[in-house]
């Protein structure tokens, strides 16, 4: 199958072409939001961190901000710092340039002479930048270029059922087709992180899947938090929930019946046409789904049985719900009804039909949360700001 | 009329998709075909029922992976839930 993308210089493809205002920090976030509302095709994000870190969180933040630049998603990206803030602009250049050979402008706020100026400055790249990215023609690409993110949130029993065990379908297709499918979400791995290990394609990778989780458990209880003790929650046991292993079963099954190629630490350069891949999230939706669009996911798929709106200023995310009462109350929000499969639907048919609308999604089809404008998103941290 | 559902075909429970009474049909799928056997308790909807007996010290099976072990010897038709399932973490790190 063939989808309709952007080629980008260094190699990759993109399923949207639109101009990333970056802000470096806290501080250059309301700037740029105020240079995006100038420049149509331009996206922006309001960056909470960037500055009073310890050195473990900005390096997360940094990640992000240069896997946000090089996601194939942008054509180009214009930086926009404060000046003083930790995370400096020559240090975001530089990660940016070590992940791509896009098109990238600076602007930084109090060397411009204040915010009327640097947005002047800005609007003024960003709208060139804009005018070069509209000439694009989009070109016929194999899915193997795609790397899909997977998420769930808001979940409920049928996200077990069905909505995850449909993800878990598409991401077996995009795996058998030669591409990338991410498995996010550390912390629900947890209690099953043994039968995720079974599945890894070398030891180096089952090691990898052990570290990640136990580095996590070992973070949460510096806070004193124990995510075994009482866990499945009266709630989920109240749900039909045993174990704490088939809690998280519900969550992994998003990764379908794949091996695990490859294990990521967070917002780290994922590898295109890789098979399935593990990236280190937080169960907290909008901080993971920006980690794999910062590893390079142009399409996010995402269950919900509650129904929530998440989307991402660049990559477009799908909506599935398995609960049919949540697709009827919140059907301007989700994109995918997949609780047929619970009523004898066919997994099989139902998978491909869910690929077909990735397919079109790829090839420029607006998301429910695209179309309602939906960017919000976080950036992880474990500490305290300094 | 299907009331239950089994996710992958190794599994040894189904989840009642509706509220199932004792004595009540229980009607699955497994390979396009329905499979019926008779609750022997009442189900709570999406909670799980034994489709095969599951002997103390045996796997429960669902999602084709093993999500505890029967604390107690479970008949086919019974509620599978906290009362005879205990967590059982296996160890893989020391089998290596």
């Amino acid at each position: 199958m063939e989808f309709y993308g952007y080629r980008r210089p260094d190699g990759r493809v993109g399923v949207r072409n639109k101009v990333l205002i970056l802000p470096a920090s806290v501080c250059a976030s309301d700037t740029t939001r105020i240079i995006a509302q100038q420049v149509t095709g331009s996206v922006t994000f309001n960056n909470q961190q960037g500055c009073a870190q310890v050195a473990p969180d900005q390096q997360l933040t940094m990640d992000v901000m240069a896997g946000y630049a090089a996601n194939p998603n942008i054509y180009g990206t214009v930086v926009v710092s404060l000046g003083c803030e930790n995370c400096q602009m020559d240090l975001v250049v530089d990660a940016i340039r070590q992940r791509t050979n896009k098109p990238l402008k600076q602007v930084i706020i109090q060397e411009s002479g204040g915010t009327l100026k640097a947005i002047d400055k800005a609007v003024r790249y960003a709208k060139e930048m804009v005018e070069e990215a509209s000439l694009l023609q989009k070109e016929k690409f194999p899915i193997s270029e795609l790397i899909l993110g997977t998420e769930c949130g808001g979940s409920d029993p049928t996200s077990g059922l069905a909505a995850n065990v449909l993800i878990g379908q598409l991401s077996d297709l995009l795996v058998q087709a030669g591409a990338t499918s991410i498995l996010s979400e550390t912390t629900e791995f947890i209690g099953a992180e043994h039968i995720l290990a079974r599945r890894a394609a070398t030891p180096e990778v089952r090691d990898r899947i052990f570290e990640i989780v136990h580095r996590y458990e070992k973070a949460l209880q510096m806070v004193g938090e124990e995510v075994r003790k009482g866990n499945p929650s009266p709630g989920n046991k109240a749900g039909g929930i045993t174990t704490l292993e088939e809690k998280s079963l519900g969550c992994i099954h998003k990764g379908g019946h794949s091996p695990v190629m490859e294990v990521y630490d967070y917002a780290k350069q994922v590898e295109a046409k890789k098979g399935l891949v593990i990236m280190d999230t937080p169960g907290h939706d909008p901080s993971s789904v920006a980690a794999m669009v910062a590893g390079g996911a142009q399409v996010v798929v995402f269950s919900s049985g509650r129904g929530t709106p998440t989307g991402n200023p660049i990559a477009p995310v799908i909506k599935i719900t398995g609960n049919r009462i949540t697709y009827a109350n919140m059907i301007d929000n989700i994109d995918v009804d997949a609780s047929p499969l619970i009523y004898g639907g066919d997994l099989k048919e139902m998978g491909d039909e869910l690929l077909k609308l990735l397919v079109e999604v790829a090839s420029g089809k607006q998301t429910k949360a695209e179309s309602l404008g939906y960017t919000e998103m976080a950036i992880a941290r474990a500490c305290n700001y300094v | 009329m299907r009331n239950a559902m089994i996710i992958d075909g190794k599994d040894n429970v189904a989840v009642a998709i509706e509220p199932i009474a004792k004595g009540d049909t229980v009607t699955y799928a497994a390979n396009g075909q329905d499979v019926s056997l008779t609750a022997a308790q009442d189900i709570i909807i999406y909670h799980k029922i034994a489709i095969r007996d599951i002997p103390k010290g045996e796997p429960v099976v669902k999602y084709g992976e093993h999500i505890g072990i029967a604390s107690q010897d479970i008949r086919t038709g019974e509620h599978v839930h906290v009362h005879n399932v205990e967590g059982h973490r296996e160890n893989l790190e020391e089998k290596v």
